[in-house]
């Protein structure tokens, strides 16, 4: 099975901080990891290749410096490592960039899944994942909590819901977004060090990928951000606790308490 | 201090530092209080590859030496001295292998080793034999293909749970120690069994038992090098050995400085940090000097062992292990006075580093004898020289 797990370098702050002017979030002086959520990407695909074979190729857009991040995947045990990067990607929405991400994946042409992590701890929006299935016009099936089988034409896979899981069986090529729950994301090895040092990473620009210029970085992103703010603290309130059926009782007790049922 | 380590020794720091801090950290407690054996961690050292540092490629290992090992152990020592024993001590096994074995004994034994499958143990101390090694009473009958061996070692380190045992044992007892060889006995060979396990001041999480051989059969392609070489082997094998227990000795006072240093800077008396105290700060500039000294001592020399690994090396690496481990047992003790009552308390991590630091002055010969070799290696070079 050949995988193509999606990457993205982000600060490693949870603290970010953003530009007023531009309202986009300042990268400069923070010191930069993979996403948490892509290094469970990253432990699935590298499992599912012990399991049943095959490769894991790394794909992540960004900036040069993001190679650190491909590296730092190479030393966990995946085979390639491509970094798409080109000036004209630059202030790219979750719609430019899960474009990007697909066309480049079309670009490495020979995939049976593709595995991102839930969503980015700096943007949280949790739409780059689906979009690229979106674009490549293949099934998706998002917060996977483990995958139950793997055969060669589909996976069968357990979605986190809020209460309980849904088993989802797909056919192959597809997509799956992964939670944290899904397994515990090995440390690297002293050979996969070694290795991320020499390796050759692919560079891929606009052309290489045939993007359209109207899809890709500012032009090709919708999304207006008018303003960015930290919500007011709401203070006071009152938590319930408990199982579901223990807060639904006290959540109806006090709505007949205050009379508003 | 920059020692002008190479990108691939920077590597082997980083990740033992790594494995440290998310592996070893959380559970140290735990295998300090319950004296098990640290499997999870042999095994995250092993996927780290850093459980072959100082075997060559040939037989799956890193290639390195013993500045590798030293390097690796001095990090995960700095975080627990006891659980980082499992790969130090598998070294002292291994090293009579790598010093003296054929080549068919390499290939049997040292893939395994090298790949973190088996651990290895060092068995020479018995019960009526510290420091006075030549007086070992457990004997090694040559009978046709076989030997046969037969007597109890003592605190052997890793003992039960390595796969892989270097005994030394008397093939001949009227010449004393040059009636000394040295055996490979594997675990579950007949004749080989377990016996106490002690129970210890510190590295509570290294396992250290009795060896006990009744009539215990094993290959005669089992014997090291030569019948009567089993001291030479012992001696080389200490040579190569002592800076990876300097080494453990280092990363527990490196350790101790550092959280040292934080905890004075965060512990406030009379409205002020402890650390605004001269006599605080005298006392944390001398741990830091001593442990810098340590440090310098033991890459010199385990580089220069690396260079020559066929050289003797017994008076730097004694000297390396003399004088790590005299600094450990002061630095850590200074610690737990920065601590003040939190160091005395199980709560805080200086208590153990006091604890495992004690082991670095006895094992591997006790600080008196490091001192003697170093004496007699003093008067060997001034006789020679005139
Ligand atoms: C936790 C632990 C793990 C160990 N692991 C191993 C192992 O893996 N393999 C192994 O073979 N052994 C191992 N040992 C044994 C260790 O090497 C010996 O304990 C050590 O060499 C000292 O021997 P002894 O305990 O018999 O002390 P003794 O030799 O009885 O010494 C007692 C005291 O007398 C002093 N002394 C003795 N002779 C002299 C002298 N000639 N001049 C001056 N002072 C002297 C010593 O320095 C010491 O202070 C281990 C011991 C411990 C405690």
């Amino acid at each position: 099975m050949n995988i193509v797990v999606c990457i993205k370098q982000v600060p490693a702050t949870t603290e970010v901080k953003i530009n007023p002017e531009t309202n986009t979030l300042v990268r400069e002086g923070v010191e930069s990891i993979v996403n948490p959520f892509d290094m469970y990407a990253i432990e699935e695909g590298l499992r599912i290749k012990e399991k049943v074979g095959g490769t894991v190729t790394v794909l992540t857009m960004g900036p040069p410096q993001a190679e650190t991040a491909l590296k730092e995947a190479i030393s966990l045990g995946c085979d390639e490592a491509v970094l798409v990067s080109d000036r004209a990607f630059a202030g790219s929405d979750t719609l430019a960039t899960a474009y990007t991400l697909a066309r480049s994946i079309k670009k490495i042409d020979d995939f049976d899944l593709i595995i991102c992590g839930k969503q980015a701890i700096d943007g949280d929006t949790a739409q780059v994942g689906p979009g690229i299935a979106e674009e490549l016009n293949v099934p998706c099936v998002t917060y996977v909590k483990k995958i139950e089988k793997i055969e060669e034409n589909m996976i069968c896979v357990e979605r986190m819901m809020e209460e309980g899981y849904a088993v989802i069986q797909l056919p192959v090529p597809c997509l799956i977004t992964v939670v944290k729950e899904i397994n515990e994301p090995r440390l690297p090895s002293l050979r996969g060090m070694m290795k991320a040092k020499k390796v050759q990473i692919t560079v891929l620009n606009a052309a290489d990928i045939a993007a359209e210029t109207n899809r890709i970085g500012q032009v090709g992103s919708p999304t207006l951000v008018s303003k960015i703010f930290a919500p007011p603290f709401k203070e006071g309130g009152e938590m319930i606790v408990g199982d579901v059926g223990e807060q639904v009782e006290e959540l109806s007790k006090k709505l007949k308490e205050t009379k508003v049922i | 201090m920059n020692y002008f380590l190479s990108e691939e020794q920077q590597m082997i720091k980083e990740l033992s530092k790594k494995i440290a801090e998310e592996k070893m950290k959380p559970v140290r407690e735990q295998y300090d209080e319950n004296e098990e054996f640290p499997w999870e961690i042999v095994k995250a050292l092993a996927d780290a590859d850093l459980c072959g540092l100082y075997i060559s490629e040939k037989y799956g290992g890193f290639g390195g030496g013993v500045l590798e090992l030293c390097l690796c152990v001095e990090e995960l020592c700095k975080i627990d001295g006891g659980i980082a024993l499992c790969v130090a001590a598998t070294a002292l096994g291994t090293f009579p292998l790598l010093l003296f074995g054929t080549e068919e004994q390499k290939k049997k034994f040292l893939p395994d080793i090298a790949s973190g499958k088996k651990i290895a143990a060092f068995a020479v101390t018995e019960a009526n034999a510290g420091s006075d090694a030549a007086g070992i009473q457990t004997t090694a009958r040559k009978e046709g293909d076989f030997y046969v061996l037969n007597g109890t070692k003592c605190f052997i380190t890793n003992g039960g749970d390595a796969e892989i045992y270097v005994i030394i044992a008397m093939t001949n007892k009227t010449k004393g120690a040059r009636g000394a060889s040295a055996f490979i006995v594997e675990k579950n060979t007949p004749g080989f069994s377990f016996g106490k396990k002690e129970n210890k001041m510190g590295i509570r999480a290294s396992s250290t038992r009795e060896l006990v051989f009744n009539e215990c059969k094993i290959p005669k392609e089992n014997l090291i090098s030569r019948e009567g070489q089993g001291f030479i082997i012992t001696m080389k094998t200490f040579d190569a050995s002592r800076p990876g227990v300097a080494a453990q000795a280092l990363g527990i006072a490196a350790g101790a400085l550092e959280d040292a240093v934080k905890y004075s800077r965060e512990r406030i008396q009379f409205g002020r940090p402890i650390s605004s105290f001269q006599a605080v700060q005298h006392m944390l500039a001398n741990m830091a000097t001593k442990v810098e000294a340590a440090r310098a001592l033991i890459y010199a020399t385990a580089k220069t062992i690396d260079n020559d690994p066929k050289a003797r090396a017994t008076k730097c690496s004694a000297m390396s292990k003399l004088f790590a481990s005299d600094v450990a047992m002061e630095v850590t003790t200074d610690a737990v006075q920065v601590y003040g009552g939190y160091g005395y308390m199980k709560e805080y991590p200086m208590e153990k580093r006091m604890r495992d630091a004690k082991i670095t002055q006895i094992y591997e010969g006790t600080n008196q004898i490091q001192r003697d070799e170093i004496a007699l290696a003093l008067i060997k070079e001034s006789a020679r020289s005139k």
